[in-house]
């Protein structure tokens, strides 16, 4: 292959961000019909990575690069090798089919266009996440793809469900992201390797490693909450509140899939350790149970398909945790077949919905007549789910059987585990497959009928291929199966894929079993699920309330903690203010006792003494003012001496902002305070006296301190002189200040204008709020018994 | 607070100080000012105009809203930054436009744009709190 083909890939990930930027356009075009030239741009990325399949099966890899922030080591750069391959097929594959099945499905609706956009910047995420080669490149996708989920799944936001679900999404996939972060970082700074692909070319790299212990949890946290292990698998079936094509597309190819491609990918850095031997598969066979019993529990087309999601992921989890090459082998089959009919029969379950109007099993029957195509799709779709043949889903089964049952540690619990969670996902597959279309005709809320081609296409090519992938088995396993399989092993690896099973053998037995128990539970459907419904009712919590339980407390415990610090009360926000600030000053001169040198007495002329004296006068008559409005003005008197003081020192701008800044504040002081509901005087107990006037003393004692401090340093004049040689050179003004101000610190100067600006707003916000309320009390005047009572308030 | 006296002396007293801020906003890159105190000036006089004759006739007077004198403060002071770059040199380096107009040397520069952009920024900001205050005791 020529270079340009390969970094034609960094191309085909970022086509869909820009199909996302036109799709607005298009639909208001085209209405529905921009699906057709939509699904072009998946389709072309399909087209450009089927390229791929030849050299990637005779073992070859590719990378494509750009540079990024060089300076960190960030590069744009794309892995494509076997693993990488099959997901960027699986994800562009079904991705057409699910842009077309969002023009039929969402026919009509207003924000037809948006939906098309959200689709494709999630698409362009989930390419990226599975190409990532560069882990912060692979890191920033794997976010895309929560935010984006979260866009797509709060889709109906006017719905409080759906926007609890989005959030729920987000929060859980997003706190994961953050591990998966941490542990990248780890990796990075032990390491000194950023980019996977060189990484997997030493694969002991991380296993003597110090930290190789929480690098593993820290990843692993990324990859079970992404993939919804339990406990955090609550999330998944709460998306279902998504449109249809979103569930179709989410949790069939690609956002769930993304935490088992990550263990997938890392399997060579971490795989056959003894820690994951042990937590896979023990948290991958949990999920696969609590995920398919209480997919039975469910009567919901949706909720049923949305648990055995879930059951897929943990079966997946289970499988690559036996890091046992026939395991790892029936997990990369199964994903691919997973990938086929669950997207099919997510798309199966919309399209009964849309056109019958209802997805509750209980109240669908008698469809086949009326929906034969669909009804076609979603029996081929649900064989495959089951593990029947001749479909690729009964090879995956066979070869995943093959794996648990000549694993080397805890055969028998690993097969056990599997035949009851693939017999279970047999009677989903039955009753989401037969329910709603055999039996005697229901009347539905909508009169139903074949959908367009629009909702069908998708089902019918997936569940087809599902079949077709499965005949033409020797290359499914030469050109998908084998080079994935080469990418978990971490060396080139064949496989032999079975449509018909040789002998009878272990496997094969397992499979009778398989479909037998499955079968016998599906007659027994309804009391299954009463039974279990009865016990969930009696456990009475779960991980779902759990997470509202969590953001409840997080809410009542940040309440309770503002509710201490920011209490409301001016006269704790100063006294901490204060407080803090005599620290600040006093704390360095005690801790380092360094105290200043007693200073000499000054010999001022009598006029300047004149003007201290005026200062302090000022001072003492706020304390012994009467009234608030007496202490305001008093204060002024104290600030305009100070002014004085600049003055005869021979700073006239400073003299000149002191007078103004103090005119200013004791103007809006005073307007603030006649405003306010206040007393005329400050009543305080002697103790609360006591206490501000100590912490008043203690700063003006510190800043006295300080001040003393500083003018017995030695001066610097470095700046000075470089004001004055160059303020009349340079900027052509003889006021230095001046031109600090809009010439040498400009840049300070346009921060703090902008501060203004933003303050002024603020204030004038602030002003708006207060005033209606006050409105509402002033009308009639502060009656004495009413001051009485606020007095002892 | 509104005496006959006031309310007949503020008018004028205001036009003075705004003028009078003008001259220190224009004089401050040689002589004590510059847009910082001309705009504290120019901000009382708003105060004083309101107190006297009530924020109503203020905002009459003024046409348009204080906030917006700060917003546009704040975009010329910014749009002063810009024309360095297009000399290639640094953001906000100055630049000089020297000339003889009648007689006189006039000496225009991004600085002067930029502290006139401080001046609004400040008379928008403080005279719009001046005012909201002062509005709500004539409610």
């Amino acid at each position: 292959m020529t270079q340009a083909v390969i970094d034609t890939t960094i191309l085909a990930v970022l086509a869909p961000f820009l199909a996302a930027v036109l799709a607005p356009f298009a639909t208001r075009l085209l209405k529905h019909n921009a699906a057709w030239p939509l699904a072009l741009i998946p389709a072309w990325i399909f087209l450009h990575f089927t390229g791929f399949i030849g050299p990637v099966s005779d073992g070859e890899t590719f990378v494509a690069s750009r540079s990024w922030a060089p300076s960190y080591g960030i590069n744009f750069s794309f892995y494509v090798d076997g693993l990488s391959m099959v997901f960027a097929l699986l994800i562009s594959g079904i991705g057409t089919f699910i842009i077309l099945y969002a023009g039929g499905y969402l026919k009509g609706h207003p924000q037809q266009g948006r939906f098309f956009s959200f689709l494709f910047l999630f698409m362009g995420a989930m390419l990226g996440l599975v190409l990532g080669n560069n882990l912060i490149t692979l890191f920033v996708f794997w976010e895309l793809t929560s935010i984006t989920s979260f866009l797509l799944i709060g889709f109906g936001h006017l719905r409080a469900a759906s926007r609890r679900a989005a959030i729920q999404a987000l929060v859980v996939t997003g706190g994961g992201g953050l591990a998966l972060l941490a542990g990248f970082i780890l990796i990075i700074s032990t390491t000194g390797q950023i980019e996977m692909s060189v990484l997997l070319q030493s694969p002991d790299i991380l296993r003597d490693n110090p930290l190789f212990v929480p690098i593993f949890l820290l990843i692993l946290g990324g990859a079970f909450t992404k993939s919804a292990q339990f406990p955090f698998h609550f999330w998944l079936p709460n998306a279902m509140e998504a449109p249809t094509p979103v569930s179709a597309f989410l949790h069939s190819a690609t956002m769930v899939k993304a935490g088992v491609y990550l263990l997938m990918r890392v399997h060579p850095l971490f795989g056959g350790t003894e820690l994951w031997t042990t937590v896979l598969p023990i948290f991958g066979g949990a999920t696969l149970l609590v995920g398919t019993i209480l997919a039975v529990r469910q009567t919901d087309l949706k909720l049923m398909l949305a648990y055995t999601t879930v059951a897929s992921l943990g079966l997946l989890v289970m499988l690559i945790g036996t890091s046992y090459e026939r395991a790892l082998e029936g997990a990369v089959a199964y994903l691919i077949a997973h990938s086929l009919f669950k997207g099919a029969l997510f798309m199966v379950a919309g399209t009964i919905d849309h056109e019958a109007g209802t997805r509750d099993v209980t109240k669908l029957g008698g469809l086949r007549g009326a929906m034969p195509i669909t009804f076609a799709a979603a029996c081929l779709a649900a064989l495959s789910m089951s593990g029947l043949p001749p479909f690729f889903g009964f090879i995956a089964k066979e070869v995943l059987y093959y794996g648990t049952w000549g694993a080397p540690n805890a055969a028998m619990a690993l097969t056990v585990t599997a035949v009851v969670g693939n017999s279970l996902m047999l009677v989903i597959a039955a009753a989401v497959a037969l329910k709603p279309f055999l039996g005697p005709k229901v009347e539905t809320p909508k009169h139903a009928h074949e959908g367009p081609i629009l909702l069908y296409a998708g089902p019918v090519v997936l569940s087809v291929g599902g079949l077709v992938m499965a005949l033409t088995t020797t290359a499914s396993g030469d050109l998908f199966v084998g080079p994935m399989l080469s990418s978990l092993a971490g060396e080139r690896t064949t496989v032999d894929l079975p449509l018909i099973p040789a002998y009878i053998n272990a496997p094969l037995i397992l499979s009778i079993i398989t479909v037998a128990l499955g079968i016998a539970l599906y007659t027994q459907i309804d009391r299954l699920r009463a039974a279990i419904a009865g016990v969930l009712t009696a456990i009475g919590w779960g991980p779902d309330k759990g997470f509202d339980q969590f953001v409840a407390a997080i809410v009542s415990g940040s309440t309770a903690f503002t509710r201490v610090v920011q209490n409301g009360k001016m006269q704790t926000y100063m006294i901490l203010t204060f407080l803090a600030t005599a620290v600040a000053v006093l704390a360095p001169g005690y801790l380092a006792d360094a105290w200043p040198a007693m200073p000499r007495w000054p010999d001022y002329a009598f006029y300047e003494w004149g003007i201290f004296l005026i200062a302090v006068l000022g001072l003492i008559a706020v304390l012994i003012a009467k009234t608030r409005l007496t202490a305001i003005v008093s204060l002024g008197i104290q600030g305009f001496a100070v002014a004085v003081i600049f003055m005869l020192f021979g700073a006239p701008d400073l003299a000149f902002t002191q007078l103004m800044v103090e005119t200013l504040s004791v103007v809006i002081l005073a307007l603030v305070m006649t405003r306010l509901n206040l007393m005329p005087r400050d009543h305080r107990s002697t103790g609360a006296a006591i206490t501000t006037g100590a912490i008043s003393f203690a700063v003006g004692l510190g800043l006295t301190l300080t001040l003393i401090a500083i003018t017995q340093q030695p001066f610097d004049r470095t700046l000075s002189d470089f004001f004055t040689e160059y303020s009349r050179s340079i900027a052509h003004g003889r006021n230095i200040v001046n031109v600090i101000l809009v010439d040498f610190r400009g840049i300070d100067t346009l921060g703090e204008i902008a501060v203004v600006t933003l303050a002024g707003l603020c204030v004038l916000a602030l002003i708006r709020v207060r005033a209606p309320s006050l409105k509402r009390k002033e009308p009639e005047p502060v009656s004495k018994p009413e001051v009485k009572q606020m007095e002892a308030a | 607070m509104r005496t006959v006296i006031f309310r007949t002396i503020a008018p004028y007293l205001s036009a003075l100080m705004v003028l009078y801020s003008i001259f220190v906003l224009l004089r401050g890159h040689n002589e004590p000012g510059g847009g910082f105190i001309g705009g504290l000036i120019a901000a009382s006089a708003l105060a004083i105009f309101g107190i006297a004759c009530g924020v109503a006739s203020v905002r009459r007077a003024m046409k348009i809203h204080p906030m917006s004198l700060a917003g546009f403060g704040l975009f010329i002071g910014t749009l002063s930054a810009i024309p360095a770059l297009f000399q290639k040199q640094a953001f906000m380096t100055s630049q000089w436009l020297e000339f003889r107009f009648f007689d006189v040397d006039v000496a225009l520069s991004t600085p002067l744009v930029f502290d006139i952009g401080v001046y609004f920024v400040v008379v928008g900001a403080i005279g719009s709190i001046a005012l909201a205050l002062e509005e709500r005791e004539s409610d």
